[in-house]
């Protein structure tokens, strides 16, 4: 199925979003995650099952004023 | 020491950590300027990107407190979403709350504002809203739950200064016992220093320092500059006058003339 991430399209097998992150190379990483512009908890991931056309939104530390 | 959701600190300058021309000047900047937080902020990244991590590799060796942001979010639904992701990310109730409503000055949308600030403050965030000096939008902040509140100086990156001292004098006499932080808008030194003379309890600056010459001299003058404000603050300075009063006693003065 088609997802998008950050905006960019792609193809991932039907499953989690923490799937989703483990193929897309976010394994083990810090970083926050929204799907469909909803939080979704680190320890939700694993129980958040994608839609074909959902839009994730992945963030990770960065400097700020 | 200043106070803040409890948390008792004692360097009177929160300083930003972006724009500095590396991590190495950031770091030394940190330091330079003894702050005890710094601000931070979450941005996009990608499955092979490593930026955010090394950056934030970078901030948990300093051993300094982070408030994370909200900057650039222009919604209430925005900037709640980003502040539950910031929870998670750097594991504090605190957020720095930036709803903004004007592209040219960054000017906080304050209604925006207060409604998502009432939202956080429910759901257990500590939150210190960005907001401008006008008294009646602190009060609703105040009730919303905030026990911080942060009016800017000018708007942001903008090194103007205290745009509007007798607002920020008011709202020092009308909020006694909240936490004032003059966040944003700060150029050089002394406009800190006038901060503090009024009797803020802090400050909040970072183009000023990341985009000098010389970032991590400008930090300690920041530092200096804040210390200064403060103790002159406490040493509670004379009232201006409009007529000169000699400092030097007239008595006994010498008749030479005719």
């Amino acid at each position: 199925m088609r997802i998008f991430l950050n905006d960019d399209m792609h193809e991932v097998a039907p499953g989690t979003l923490a799937a989703a992150l483990e193929t897309l190379g976010f394994g083990g990483r810090k970083i926050a995650t929204a799907v469909n512009g909803r939080f979704v908890a680190a320890a939700a991931r694993p129980r958040t099952e994608l839609a074909d056309g959902d839009r994730i939104e992945v963030v990770a530390p960065m400097q700020g004023g | 020491m200043s106070s803040f959701y409890g948390v008792e600190l004692t360097s009177r300058l929160l300083l930003g950590t972006s724009r500095y021309p590396s991590p190495a000047v950031l770091e030394r900047a940190v330091k330079a300027s003894g702050a005890e937080v710094v601000t931070v902020s979450l941005r996009r990244e990608s499955g092979t990107g490593r930026a955010g991590q090394a950056f934030w590799s970078l901030i948990q060796s300093m051993g300094v407190r982070v408030l994370p942001n909200t900057a650039g979010c222009h919604s209430v639904k925005e900037a709640v979403t980003t502040a539950h992701m910031a929870r998670e990310l750097f594991d504090t109730p605190w957020i720095k709350l930036e709803v903004i409503g004007e592209a040219d000055t960054l000017q906080p949308d304050v209604f925006g504002l207060v409604e998502a600030a009432r939202i956080l403050s429910e759901e257990g965030f500590e939150v210190f809203p960005y907001t401008t000096e006008d008294l009646v939008v602190a009060e609703r902040l105040v009730e919303a739950g905030c026990r911080v509140l942060m009016p800017w100086g000018a708007p942001i990156g903008s090194a103007r200064g205290l745009n509007n001292v007798y607002g920020l004098r008011s709202m020092r006499a009308h909020f006694p016992d909240v936490p004032l932080v003059v966040d944003a808008g700060l150029g050089v030194p002394s406009h800190a220093a006038a901060a503090m003379e009024l009797g803020y309890d802090a400050v909040l600056l970072n183009t000023a320092v990341a985009e000098a010459g010389d970032p991590v001299e400008m930090a300690r003058a920041f530092a200096l500059g804040v210390e200064s404000g403060r103790a002159a603050y406490l040493a509670r300075p004379m009232e201006p006058r409009d007529m000169a009063v000699p400092s030097t006693p007239v008595i006994g003065k010498a008749v030479l003339g005719d």
